[in-house]
């Protein structure tokens, strides 16, 4: 469900009956706890987010402190959140909770050390909180103040509140900048957007507690929603675009490519340039962008082709331009890029394609555009890509789905495809999990669903606890060729009992299926387990709604069916006691 | 707008907040006939009332309202 079309009110109104139909429909739930450890009122919070959690597929059982008791039960634990071993804690404070502000004549030596005191009381609260639940931490950071004492000089004087709220908001993010399970929910952000008067309204303070407005409690929910989705990998992936009066203004088939409004000489044509720029930032946190348009090629390329466009037809890694439903075209695309078409967003100007897009596939946005000037605002505020971390291998992912075009051409050229894969001069590197790779390997564990035999999803933490502990063997497995660098592409964790090894997550990214990668992860895994004396390995297959691809997966490794239940989840087994013979492949290991 | 026009989008307010399509209010109406009406829930349900109406409630008004009647007073007094 999209919630983005209802207004705050009427989600606040409608909470019981749109909770009651999200939870209704037939999805696969990703199952969560989470704490709300809250310096004021959060019961609509809650509601509120889980709203937005329901909308993005996680289902969500709640901890909420008492009444303003986020500090005491961080700092002293209680039974009920030990027990409820929380999956997200987030800490929803704000500059309500603060506990001494500077007065006016205070010097920098007093205003530094109220600041120390104040940080110093919160960051002891995080550390505390990430060595008892090792879980992902999200803090609110804090909003302006709704008076100033001083005026403008509030935000110039050491001793002015502006002042000391900005500065505590920068010590906040640096704790977050180093610390890798903690995100700052933006607060401060997100009452300027709103308008800080709306948000602070002090009625909602004084009848309730409650310490932002009551409408606008929504956008709270949704944002803290956006980090919580983004940390389990449901962030979207890429965009599919329109392109007349969507990337520019007219219609280039109709107009003509000269006529199209673009570039700095009209204000329309600003507008249109301002949005392209915004897409093309895109780029730089590893969204990819393509195009989807009722056009000839020819034409879609000669817009995109003007001197004055800032995306230029390489920005794009599928260009759809032709008559065919855009719903066949973005299923296609989705294809080509092994990713499923509920990773893309949809942009175009024309409610018609977008209301056919929501039909053939209600998991895909589509924005409401409006008017071209309110187009960047109509995606911004989605959340769509929210960013928790940015490893290397989101910054360089468009330079890998070009590869990946390039060795399609190559493929096209051979008549054999064994002579492909051997013309690609590939080579992996196979070995147990290193730190650097931490982050990478969770974000894998939470993004793959196709390629992935158990989906267990882990948290960095987790990660470095498979990695330490003697009682699992674990791979990763990074793949490059003569186009490019794809990266970790490849996780397996097995457990170690006695002599078996039970295989608990096995996982590939979609980019370099067909490649035979997960042939030689499975030597790799046969030798390192054969080392350690296992004499059988266990593999398993949970079923779910995406990973169908791997079903015979273990079948093709040539392993054996012991056991199926009902629900279609399958134990296989190997033995590997009497010697291995793995397909040969045309990969250098290591 | 009538005091009857009023009862019946007040009705169509309350099932929406407690989800219950069978709940109609009247004059007498207080928070002990309906279940689900306790303190957290009246917030919501003062909101919604305010943006179906297009009006504000004071902190005076929140505190002091006995029964939906008394609401729908000020209600009428406010939009008219």
């Amino acid at each position: 469900m999209q919630l983005n079309s209802y207004t705050p009110e009427t989600l606040l109104r409608k909470y019981k009956l749109l909770r009651r139909e999200m939870l209704a429909e037939n999805i696969q739930w990703l199952d969560k706890r989470i704490a709300i450890l809250g310096g004021s009122t959060t019961t609509d919070i809650r509601k509120m987010l889980e709203l937005f959690l329901l909308s993005y597929g996680i289902r969500e059982e709640f901890y909420e402190s008492e009444y303003g008791q986020y500090w005491q039960d961080a700092m002293f634990g209680t039974q009920e959140l030990l027990e409820f071993h929380p999956d997200i804690i987030f800490i929803h404070t704000s500059n309500r909770n603060i506990t001494q502000y500077p007065i006016a004549s205070d010097d920098t030596q007093t205003v530094n050390a109220l600041l120390e005191a104040e940080y110093n009381k919160f960051s002891a609260m995080w550390d505390k909180l990430a060595a008892d639940y090792k879980c992902p931490i999200i803090q609110n950071n804090f909003e302006y103040p709704f008076w100033r004492l001083l005026g403008n000089a509030d935000a110039s004087f050491v001793s002015g509140r502006v002042n000391f709220i900005t500065r505590l908001n920068l010590k906040f993010a640096e704790y977050a900048q180093s610390h890798s399970n903690f995100y700052i929910n933006d607060i401060n952000w997100l009452s300027a957007d709103y308008g800080l008067e709306a948000w602070s309204a002090p009625y909602y303070w004084h009848m309730y507690k409650y310490a932002l407005a009551l409408p606008a409690i929504p956008r709270l929910g949704e944002s803290v929603a956006n980090i919580i989705k983004s940390i389990y990998g449901k962030n979207k992936k890429a965009f599919a675009l329109d392109l007349d009066n969507t990337l520019w203004g007219g219609i280039v088939g109709d107009d003509g490519v000269e006529n199209l409004q673009i570039g700095q000489e009209t204000s329309i044509g600003q507008v249109y340039s301002e949005f392209q720029q915004y897409l093309k930032a895109h780029e730089q946190i590893g969204v990819i962008l393509n195009v989807v348009s009722k056009n000839e090629t020819e034409n879609a390329l000669a817009g995109l082709k003007r001197p004055d466009s800032i995306l230029k037809p390489e920005d794009f890694i599928a260009i759809k331009a032709n008559w065919n439903p855009k719903s066949e075209n973005l299923q296609e695309i989705a294809q080509e890029l092994s990713l499923l078409p509920e990773s893309f967003v949809f942009i175009d100007d024309n409610p018609a394609e977008r209301a056919i897009i929501n039909q053939e596939f209600p998991l895909v946005p589509t924005p409401e555009m409006g008017r071209p000037e309110n187009y960047i605002k109509a995606i911004d505020r989605g959340g769509y890509f929210e960013v928790t971390s940015l490893t290397k291998d989101d910054i360089s992912r468009g330079i890998m789905y070009k590869d990946n075009a390039a060795r399609s051409k190559q493929q096209a050229s051979f008549t054999n495809y064994e002579e492909y894969l051997r013309s690609l001069e590939m080579r992996a590197e196979i070995k147990p999990f290193i730190p650097i790779y931490f982050s990478r390997i969770a974000q894998l564990t939470n993004k793959s669903n196709q390629f992935n035999l158990t989906t267990l999803r882990c948290t960095q933490e987790e990660i470095q606890h498979f990695a330490e502990n003697p009682n699992y063997i674990t791979l990763y497995g990074k793949l490059q060729d003569k186009f490019g660098d794809n990266g970790v592409v490849s996780v397996v964790i097995g457990e170690i009992k006695g002599t078996e090894l039970h295989i608990r997550l096995w996982l590939m990214s979609c980019r370099v299926l067909k490649r035979d990668m997960e042939f030689a992860m499975m030597r790799e895994l046969v030798r390192e387990a054969s080392c350690q004396g296992m004499k059988t390995i266990y593999g398993y297959y949970y079923p779910t709604a995406k990973n169908k691809m791997v079903q015979s997966f273990y079948e093709k490794q040539g392993f054996t069916k012991q056991q199926e239940d009902k629900e279609g989840n399958v134990v296989w087994s190997l033995d590997i006691a009497s010697g291995y013979q793995g397909k040969e492949t045309a990969i250098h290991i290591n | 707008m009538k005091r009857e026009e009023i009862f019946e989008k007040l009705n169509g307010v309350f099932q929406d907040v407690f989800d219950d399509k069978s709940i109609t209010v009247n004059e007498k109406t207080t928070a002990d006939d309906i279940e689900q009406w306790d303190s957290l829930e009246h917030i919501n349900l003062i909101l919604a009332v305010e943006t179906e109406f297009g009006m504000k409630f004071t902190i005076g008004e929140t505190t002091t309202m006995h029964n939906v009647g008394e609401m729908a007073d000020i209600i009428l007094q406010r939009i008219s």
